[in-house]
C-alpha cells in the first residue's frame, strides 16, 4: 500500500471490439505478476471498476468506435489518461466490425434484421430503435480517427510479447522493441 | 561474355553486366530492394513504384532501369525507407485490408513489407471504399478490395490464344483490375491456382481451398521479405 | 435487320483498319455510335475478331473520356477548366441542369441529352465553352443554354445551333466552321505571314543536307515548346541514331494542360507550317512516318487539316521523293485523341497511338530510342515544329538575335484568366511577367499561373527563407503562380519556365477554395492511375485541403501536405510528379492563406462531428438523434 504512489495507474476499455485484445493483455502469463509490481489498474472489464478513481497515467483502448457510446466512452478515456494506446486492430483500423464500412447503414440493417437469410420472425419489421440503446454510427471510425492516440500496438489478437514490450517500455520511458515475430496483423 | 561493368549500391561494390536492370543485378549480389509489382521473366512495368531507388538526386525505379558502367546507387537511405513505408501505408488506406480475415494473410507481400517497414498505424487517413467482389460462377474470387492494381495477373495470366483473363478498367483513382467474366468462369483449375499464386496480395482467391497453413508455418510468420 | 447492318458496319470498320488491334482507337471511333446503342453485341465482335478477351477491349474504352461518356444522342460536355469557374461556368451548368432536367454525369431519360464535365477543352479566352456532338459553343450564357436546349429538344443538327456568324480567320473557313475565335493579340517572327508556305520544302531543303538541317536547328538552340524545354536539335540527332527501318515523326497536338490554348490557333491558321516543319524533321532525321495526334476535343479542325495533307500529297509536298529528293519519302496522318489530357505525355501518346491506354512508358528506353511500333521515334511539340521552319528559312543567326541568353527566340503565350484582352500573344523569351499583365490588361493582380496546373504558385514571403530552397530541390516546376512582389521576374527556361499557359486571378479570388481545388480535381481525373503514388495520394491531398478550407485544419495538417507532397515525386511520368503542385507551391509562396483558416491552438482536429454520424440511422429507424452522456 505505501508503494502505491509510485505505481503507473493503468486503465482499459473494449469498445466495438471482441475482448480478444484483453485477453491477449492476460496472455503475458506470469509476467503478470511482474506488472502488477509495476502498475495498478483503475477502470477496466477486468477488475469491473466502472469509474475512474484517479487520473490515468496509460489508458489502453481495444476496439473501434462503431456507436455514440463507444465515442463517449473514447472522450471520456482521452479526458483522463496522460497517455492512450490503440491496442490491436479493431482500435487501429476498426477491424472486423469495420467490414460494413462502404455499405450504407440502412443495407446493413436491412440485410441483419429484415431480409437476411439468417432473419428467423421479424414480421412487423422491428429494427432496434429503443432510446436506451447507443446510436450507431454511420461507419466504424479508427480510435485515432476521433481523438489523439499516442501508441498503436497492431495484431488481431496483439501478440502478448508486443503488448509486454510495449507497456514496459513506456513505464520504463524507453523506445518500444519490435522483434519481427511480435508485429502482425492476425 | 556480356561485358563486365562495376557498378555501387550504397557504397558497396557490384560487378555486373550491361542489359541488366539494378534490380536483376542486386539481386544477384544478395542485396535486396523491395518490389510488388515486378514479376520474374515478365517486362516489368514499374506500377507500385517500391522499387524507387535514388541515382544523383533522381528517383527511379529499379526494375525497368537498366545498369551503366559506374553507377552509383542508392538504396536503403532513411529517406527512400520512408517513401516505400508511405507507399505502403497508401496501398492499405486505399484498399480494405481486414488481415485477419484473408486467406493470404501470412503469405501476403504487402503485409510482409508493411511488417518489414514496421508499420503501426498509416500516416494517411482510412478510406474504407466501396469495393466489389466479382467471381459468380469461376473457380476464383476477385476481391477489389485488396487489390494494389500491380497488374502482375495482368501480365502473367494469359490463354492459349493469348486473351488475357484480366484487365485495368477505367482511370486514376477508380481505376480497377478486372477479370474477364466470361473467361473465369471457364477458367482451369491450373490458372486459378497461378493467378491466386502469382498475385502478391489475396486478390485473387481458388475457391474451396484457404486457411490450410496454421499460423506459424507461412511464408513471412517468422522470415522477413527479402530474407 | 438492324444486327446485320451493323455488323456489316463493325466488319467493313475491322477491315478498314485491317484487323489491327493497333488502330482501335480509330476503330472505337468509329464505332462509337454502335457501342453506344449495343455494347455488348459489338463488344462481343471485336473482341473476337481482333482476338482479344472482352475485358481488354474495357480496358481501352474505360480509358478515355469521350469513349465512355457520351450515351446521349446530343451529348454536351461542358469543360471545368479554372478560367471557366472564373466566368460563371456554375451559372451555365445549372441552366443546362434545368432545361435538360437532368444532373450533370448523366443521360436525359428520353435518351436524347447526356451532359457530361469535361477536363479543359482549351478555349480558356472565350469561357465558358462547351463541346456538342464534336462543335465547340463558347461564351455561353444560362440564356444562350436556353436556346440550346430548345434547339437540340426541336431535333435540330448540331451546325443550326450555331449563330450564322463564325469565328474569325480560318475558323469561317467552310471546312471548320466554328464559332471560336483567335485572338491573336501581339505577332512577332513566328505569327508574322512574312513566310510564302511550304518556301523551305521547295526550295531551301534542296540546299541544305539532313545533317545540315539539324545543325542549324541545333545551333539555333531551338528548346522544346511543349513544356519541357528539350534542345529540339539534340532531340532529332538522337532520333537518327539507332539503326531502324522505318523512324517516325509525332506532332504532339494533344494541348490539354489548362489554360494552353497556342497549338489551336497554330492549327487553324499556320497549319502548313506545322506540316512543313514535320516534314523538315523527316528530312533531317531520314523518318517516313508522320502522325498529328490531334486532340479530340479540337474534332472540328480535322477536316480542315485533311484536306491540307491532300493538298500537300497532290503537290508532291508529301508522299515519295518529295520536290524530286530521292529516298525523301514521308507521310503524315491524323490520328485523333479521344480525351486524356496524359496522352499529351510522349510515351503515353505512342501507346495511344498504338491502340492502348495512354499510359506513360518508364524510361528508359526513350522515344528517340524506343518509339512507335518500336521504331525510333520525335515528338515535337506544335509550335517547335512551326519555329523550325522559320529557323531554316531565315537562319539561325536571325533567330537568335530575339530573346535573351538561355531562352532564345519568342514564345506563343495563351493567356486567360481575369485580364481585359485573353488570347495569343507572342513575346521574346526574357519579357517581364510585369509586362506581360500590362499587355493584356490585367488590373488588380492577385496572383498568376506560369504553367498551367503542373506549375508552380510563387510569392515574396518564403523566398528566402532556407525551408523554401530545400523545397525548390524537388519541385523542378514547369512553371509557377506568381504573386504580385514577383511580376519582375521573367519569362524563360531558367526563372520562369512556360509551355505557354498563363491565368491570371484577381483580388477577388479565392486561391485555394476556387484555384487549388480546382487543379487538384483535374489532376485526380486525368491521372492514368499507373503509379501507387499517383493513382491515390492526390485524392487524400485534396481531401485534406478541403478539412483546411471547412476550418478543422490544426498546424500538423499543413506539415503532413508538405511530406506528403514529396511521395509524389517517385511517379513515373510529369502528371504525377506535379500533381501535388498546387497544393505544395500554393503552401510555399501563399502560407497565410492557409494559416488564416487553421485552428492555431488546436492540436488535434479529425474533423469527426457525431450529429453528423448519426443522421443516417436516427433517420432509418426513426429514431430522435438525441445523445446521450455517460456522466
Ligand atoms: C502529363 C503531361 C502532358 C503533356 N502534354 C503535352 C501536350 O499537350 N503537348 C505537348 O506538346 N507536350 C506535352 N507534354 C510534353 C511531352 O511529353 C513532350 O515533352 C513534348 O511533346 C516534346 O515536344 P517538344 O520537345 O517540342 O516540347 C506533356 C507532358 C506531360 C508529362
Ligand atoms: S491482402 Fe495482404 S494486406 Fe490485404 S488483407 Fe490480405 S493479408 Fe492483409
Ligand atoms: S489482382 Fe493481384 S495480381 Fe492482379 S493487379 Fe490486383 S493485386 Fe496485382
Ligand atoms: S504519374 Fe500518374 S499519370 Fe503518370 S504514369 Fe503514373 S499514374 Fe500515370
Ligand atoms: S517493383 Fe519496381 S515499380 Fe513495382
Amino acid at each position: 500500500m505505501i508503494e502505491k504512489s509510485n505505481k503507473k495507474i493503468i486503465a482499459t476499455a473494449s469498445l466495438a471490439g471482441c475482448f480478444g485484445c484483453h485477453m491477449s493483455i492476460l496472455d503475458i502469463d506470469d509476467r503478470l505478476l511482474d506488472l502488477i509490481e509495476l502498475v495498478t489498474f483503475d477502470k477496466s472489464p477486468i477488475n469491473d471498476l466502472k469509474q475512474f478513481t484517479q487520473p490515468i497515467d496509460i489508458g489502453i483502448i481495444e476496439g473501434g468506435c462503431c456507436n455514440s457510446e463507444n465515442i463517449e466512452n473514447l472522450k471520456y478515456f482521452r479526458q483522463n489518461c496522460k497517455t492512450l494506446i490503440s491496442l490491436g486492430e479493431c482500435a487501429i483500423m476498426g477491424g472486423l466490425p469495420a467490414m460494413r464500412n462502404g455499405i450504407s447503414i440502412k443495407e446493413c440493417l436491412q440485410e441483419a434484421y429484415l431480409d437476411g437469410p439468417t432473419v428467423q420472425e421479424n414480421k412487423e419489421g422491428i429494427l432496434p430503435n429503443d432510446e436506451e440503446l447507443p446510436l450507431l454510427l454511420d461507419k466504424v471510425y479508427p480510435c485515432h480517427e476521433i481523438v489523439k492516440i499516442d501508441y498503436f500496438l497492431p495484431g488481431c489478437p496483439p501478440r502478448a510479447d508486443l503488448i509486454w514490450n510495449a507497456l514496459t517500455a513506456i513505464l520504463l520511458g524507453k523506445d518500444i522493441e519490435l522483434p519481427y515475430e511480435v508485429l502482425k496483423f492476425d | 561474355m556480356e561485358k563486365e561493368i562495376k557498378i555501387w549500391i550504397d557504397g558497396t561494390e557490384i560487378t555486373t553486366s550491361k542489359n541488366k536492370t539494378i534490380l536483376e543485378a542486386a539481386k544477384e549480389n544478395n542485396i535486396y530492394i523491395p518490389t510488388l509489382c515486378y514479376f520474374v521473366n515478365t517486362e516489368p512495368k514499374a506500377n507500385c513504384r517500391i522499387c524507387t531507388i535514388m541515382i544523383n538526386n533522381r528517383m527511379l525505379t529499379a526494375c525497368t532501369t537498366p545498369v551503366a558502367d559506374g553507377m552509383e546507387i542508392q538504396n536503403n537511405t532513411e529517406e527512400l525507407t520512408d517513401l516505400r513505408k508511405s507507399i505502403i501505408e497508401l496501398l492499405f488506406v486505399s484498399g480494405n485490408h481486414f488481415c485477419p480475415t484473408c486467406e493470404k494473410s501470412g503469405n501476403c507481400e504487402l503485409q510482409a513489407l508493411a511488417y518489414k517497414y514496421k508499420m503501426l498505424v498509416p500516416r494517411f487517413p482510412y478510406e474504407f471504399p466501396h469495393k466489389q467482389m466479382i467471381g459468380k460462377g469461376s473457380k476464383i474470387l476477385k476481391d477489389q478490395n485488396r487489390c494494389i492494381a500491380c497488374k502482375r495477373c495482368i501480365k502473367t495470366i494469359k490463354d492459349k490464344k493469348g486473351r488475357r483473363y484480366f484487365a485495368t478498367k477505367y482511370r486514376g483513382y477508380k481505376l480497377e483490375i478486372v477479370p474477364d467474366e466470361e473467361m473465369i468462369k471457364t477458367i482451369s483449375e491450373e490458372t486459378a491456382q497461378q493467378a491466386m499464386d502469382n498475385c502478391p496480395v489475396g486478390s485473387i482467391i481458388k475457391k474451396e481451398i484457404g486457411f490450410n497453413m496454421p499460423i506459424g508455418t507461412r511464408k513471412f510468420d517468422k522470415t522477413p521479405i527479402g530474407k | 435487320m438492324e444486327t446485320t447492318l451493323q455488323e456489316k458496319k463493325i466488319f467493313d470498320t475491322l477491315k478498314k483498319y485491317g484487323n489491327n488491334k493497333s488502330r482501335l482507337i480509330d476503330i472505337l471511333h468509329e464505332l462509337k455510335n454502335e457501342l453506344a446503342e449495343n455494347k455488348k453485341a459489338v463488344r462481343k465482335i471485336l473482341s473476337e475478331k481482333l482476338e482479344i478477351s472482352a475485358a481488354e477491349l474495357d480496358e481501352v474504352i474505360s480509358f478515355y473520356h469521350f469513349f465512355l461518356f457520351g450515351k446521349g444522342k446530343y451529348n454536351i460536355y461542358l469543360n471545368t477548366s479554372i478560367t471557366a469557374e472564373l466566368k460563371d461556368r456554375d451559372k451555365v451548368k445549372k441552366a443546362f441542369e434545368r432545361y435538360c432536367e437532368t444532373p450533370f454525369n448523366s443521360v436525359t431519360q428520353d435518351g436524347l441529352i447526356g451532359l457530361y464535365d469535361t477536363s479543359c477543352i482549351g478555349m480558356n479566352d472565350q469561357e465558358p465553352a462547351a463541346i456538342i456532338n464534336g462543335k465547340i459553343f463558347t461564351n455561353l450564357t444560362p440564356y444562350r443554354v436556353k436556346e440550346l436546349v430548345q434547339g437540340i429538344k426541336s431535333n435540330k443538327p448540331v451546325e443550326e445551333l450555331m449563330y450564322e456568324n463564325s469565328g474569325d480567320g480560318n475558323n469561317s473557313h467552310p471546312d471548320v466552321n466554328s464559332m471560336v475565335y483567335n485572338n491573336i493579340r501581339r505577332k512577332s517572327i513566328i505569327l508574322n505571314k512574312d513566310y510564302p508556305v511550304y518556301s523551305f520544302l521547295k526550295k531551301g531543303i534542296k540546299e541544305m543536307t539532313p545533317e545540315e538541317v539539324i545543325n542549324k536547328i541545333e545551333s539555333s538552340n531551338l528548346r522544346g515548346r511543349g513544356g519541357a524545354g528539350f534542345p529540339t536539335g539534340l532531340k532529332w540527332r538522337f532520333g537518327c541514331r539507332v539503326p531502324s527501318n522505318h523512324r517516325v515523326i509525332i506532332c504532339n497536338a494533344d494541348e490539354g494542360e489548362p489554360g494552353t490554348f497556342k497549338d489551336r490557333v497554330l492549327l487553324t491558321e499556320y497549319p502548313e507550317l506545322v506540316f512543313e516543319g514535320m516534314a523538315a524533321a523527316a528530312y533531317a532525321t531520314g523518318s517516313d512516318i508522320g502522325i498529328l495526334y490531334l486532340r479530340y476535343e479540337y474534332l472540328y479542325l480535322l477536316k480542315f487539316l485533311n484536306k491540307k495533307l491532300i493538298e500537300m500529297q497532290a503537290s508532291n509536298l508529301l508522299g515519295n521523293n518529295i520536290e524530286g529528293i530521292k529516298g525523301f519519302n514521308f507521310n503524315i496522318r491524323i490520328q485523333m485523341g479521344a480525351g486524356a489530357y496524359v496522352c499529351g505525355e510522349e510515351s503515353a501518346l505512342i501507346e495511344s497511338l498504338e491502340g492502348k491506354r495512354g499510359e506513360p512508358r518508364d524510361k528508359p528506353p526513350f522515344p528517340v530510342e524506343k518509339g512507335y511500333l518500336g521504331y525510333p521515334t520525335i515528338v515535337n511539340n506544335v509550335e517547335t515544329l512551326a519555329t523550325a521552319v522559320k529557323i531554316l528559312h531565315f537562319g539561325p543567326d536571325w533567330y537568335s538575335g530575339f530573346g535573351t541568353g538561355d531562352s532564345l527566340g519568342t514564345k506563343l503565350l495563351s493567356i486567360s484568366g481575369d485580364c481585359k484582352l485573353p488570347g495569343i500573344y507572342e513575346v521574346e523569351w526574357g519579357i517581364r511577367l510585369g509586362e506581360v499583365l500590362e499587355m493584356c490588361g490585367a488590373e488588380d493582380v492577385q496572383a498568376v499561373q506560369v504553367g498551367g496546373p503542373s506549375g508552380m504558385l510563387i510569392g515574396m514571403k518564403d523566398l528566402n527563407n532556407l525551408n523554401s530552397i530545400e523545397l525548390m530541390k524537388w519541385y523542378k516546376p514547369s512553371g509557377m503562380m506568381v504573386a504580385e512582389k514577383f511580376f519582375d521576374r521573367k519569362l524563360s527556361y531558367s526563372d520562369l519556365p512556360t509551355g505557354g499557359s498563363i491565368i491570371i486571378f484577381n483580388n477577388s479570388r479565392d486561391l485555394l477554395k476556387e484555384v487549388v481545388l480546382n487543379f487538384m480535381s483535374f489532376f485526380i481525373e486525368e491521372s492514368c492511375g499507373a503509379c501507387s503514388t499517383c493513382r491515390n495520394l492526390p485524392y487524400i491531398m485534396k481531401n485534406k485541403l478541403q478539412k483546411i478550407l471547412n476550418g478543422n485544419g490544426v498546424k500538423k495538417d499543413i506539415e503532413d501536405l508538405l511530406s506528403w507532397g514529396k511521395i509524389l515525386k517517385a511517379s513515373r511520368c510529369g502528371l504525377g510528379q506535379a500533381a501535388g503542385n498546387p497544393i505544395l507551391s500554393s503552401i510555399f509562396n501563399f502560407r497565410y492563406l492557409y494559416e488564416k483558416h487553421i485552428q492555431s491552438l488546436v492540436e488535434f482536429n479529425s474533423e469527426f462531428e457525431i450529429e453528423k454520424a448519426v443522421t443516417a440511422y436516427s433517420k432509418f429507424v426513426h429514431r430522435k438523434p438525441v445523445l446521450y452522456h455517460l456522466q
